[in-house]
């Protein structure tokens, strides 16, 4: 049996929510003063790109951007195997200290990788104040994380996965929610 | 979506074995590792609580500080053993060191040692993973490496580059494990050195055999300067430093002979004046010191790879990796 896709957001739905996410960010941090989007490689940082336009559309001033690969603060290293690739982390020419920075991600789940990202920004350096803000919340937590600000929230079980789609990546912007056949993974 | 790779085994005994997507795969990750040395925080937490023993049987300063960092900055536990000042004087079997050291709950050795084999006969008697940093006239795996991602770094790719190595090639561990790696990456290779310091059959190898620097000089993108150790005069190998130096002396006069820019590497320790003029080591085409700092990134890489795990591991970790 092969995998079913729903479909949870098209490109129009995924556009808005990113709209109001870009709003609620400089509403949160007060604009767009010392302001770091981070994206989670890979597709937090096409999110981040996109709330980065947006915030530029509405502000008029384009945040700073940066990358961060959480592939070596992961707590699983032992036990998924063969090595995941590792990617680059890339900051923002200034640094991060004293700024304030908002981590971007397509999904927040069990909170791990975001445990693992704030550990490699605590690492270099000390940013005044950090966000959390993810396109999708899908439940299911491990850890006693909580995102800022969320495209939308939906509870999914544990053995459907959420994909969000990416231009550049999956040439097209959507949310679909994928269905593994009964017993694979 | 997890981006995992093909296995990688246990060990890194040299890269005769390895196959050209092997090498790829090092080269590519050691990429993001260059980063990490940058940071003002020179640490990731990867192998926090694995416990790696440099053991060195032989004297080495650059590569075992370079493993030493590359094992700290991964933030491995590191335990330092040299010949001297270990029950290695006492009449210890290679064996035994290694099977007390596993009975402390190590996790890696890295393991430099004056016969060859002795990495692969370690590797293949204890469960942890093994890492060669020499091996007698065998190979050097991390140095072959290091140079390779030094060449990619300069010239984009490796393949069609024509690399020579100069110097004693009979006694060079460094020149076997280039040679492997360069002519599995699709590299043409030439060696170069007196015929008193070159392997019969070296050609079989797949390689071109130069008589004379100058022809190499000519023919090269890259030259690859060994070291002349020094015991090899007292071995009849070479009459004098001097008459080396003349006929095979890498200098500036040579180097302005041809029209073009080669790229100079050396394993290091240079004996300056010998195989190596001061004005060509310290000059712009010398890539001498981003081979030192290239190769900290090459060695986080093989350590990351290797603490990777089983293969078999991955495919039921796969459902449980989050999104």
């Amino acid at each position: 049996m092969a995998q079913t896709r729903t479909p949870l957001m098209d490109e129009k739905a995924v556009r808005r929510a990113l709209s109001r996410m870009a709003r609620e960010i400089t509403e949160q941090t007060g604009g767009t003063e010392g302001l770091v989007l981070m994206g989670i490689h890979r597709r937090g940082d096409e999110i981040a790109e996109f709330l980065r336009d947006e915030i530029h559309k509405a502000e008029g001033i384009e945040p700073a951007l940066g990358s961060v690969d959480i592939t070596l603060y992961r707590d699983d290293l032992g036990v998924i195997g063969p090595c995941p690739v590792v990617g680059e982390s890339t900051l923002p020419p200034d640094g991060i200290d004293g700024r304030i920075i908002v981590i971007v991600d397509d999904v927040l789940y069990t909170g791990r990788t975001a445990r693992a990202a704030l550990n490699e920004l605590m690492d270099w350096g000390r940013p005044s104040r950090v966000y959390l803000c993810v396109l999708i919340d899908r439940g299911g937590r491990e850890l006693p994380i909580q995102p800022d600000i969320v495209g939308r929230k939906v509870e999914v079980i544990g053995n459907r996965r959420v994909e969000v789609l990416v231009p550049a990546l999956d040439g097209s912007l959507a949310v679909e929610i994928l269905k593994a056949p009964a017993g694979g993974s | 979506m997890t981006h995992t790779v093909a296995h990688f085994g246990k060990d890194l005994i040299g890269i005769e074995p390895l196959s050209a997507e092997q090498i790829l795969l090092i080269l590519d990750t050691a990429e993001p590792f260059k980063e990490i040395s940058e940071r003002r925080i020179k640490k990731v937490p990867v192998l926090r609580g694995k416990t790696i023993v440099n053991l060195f049987f032989e004297p080495s300063t650059r590569t075992r500080i370079s493993f030493e960092f590359a094992e700290k900055r991964l933030s491995a536990d590191t335990v330092n053993i040299t010949t001297t000042g270990s029950s290695v004087v006492k009449g210890e079997t290679l064996v035994d060191t290694a099977r007390n050291l596993e009975a402390m709950r190590i996790d890696m050795v890295v393991i430099r040692h004056g016969s060859s084999g002795a990495a692969r006969f370690l590797a293949e008697r204890i469960p942890s993973n093994v890492v060669s940093a020499g091996d007698g006239s065998h190979e050097h795996p991390t140095q072959a490496l290091l140079d390779l991602l030094t060449i990619r770094d300069r010239l984009a790719k490796i393949e069609g580059a024509r690399v020579c190595i100069v110097g004693d090639i009979l006694h060079s561990r460094v020149a076997r494990s280039n040679i492997y790696g360069l002519t599995k990456l699709g590299a043409e290779v030439g060696v170069c050195g007196p015929p008193t310091l070159m392997p019969v059959g070296i050609e079989e190898l797949g390689v071109r055999v130069f008589r004379r620097v100058e022809e190499a000089i000519e023919w090269a993108d890259v030259l690859n300067v060994l070291r002349l150790q020094l015991e090899r005069m007292q071995g009849g190998y070479v009459p004098s430093l001097r008459e080396y130096n003349r006929v095979y002396g890498v200098s500036s006069a040579r180097l302005e002979r041809v029209p073009k820019e080669l790229l100079i590497l050396h394993p290091g320790p240079m004996n300056r004046g010998v195989e190596i003029d001061s004005d060509v080591a310290d000059g712009p085409h010398s890539v001498i010191l981003d081979q030192v700092t290239n190769g900290i990134a090459v060695r986080m890489a093989v350590l990351y790879l290797l603490a990777g795990g089983a293969p078999e591991k991955a495919e039921s970790a796969k459902g449980g990796v989050e999104e």
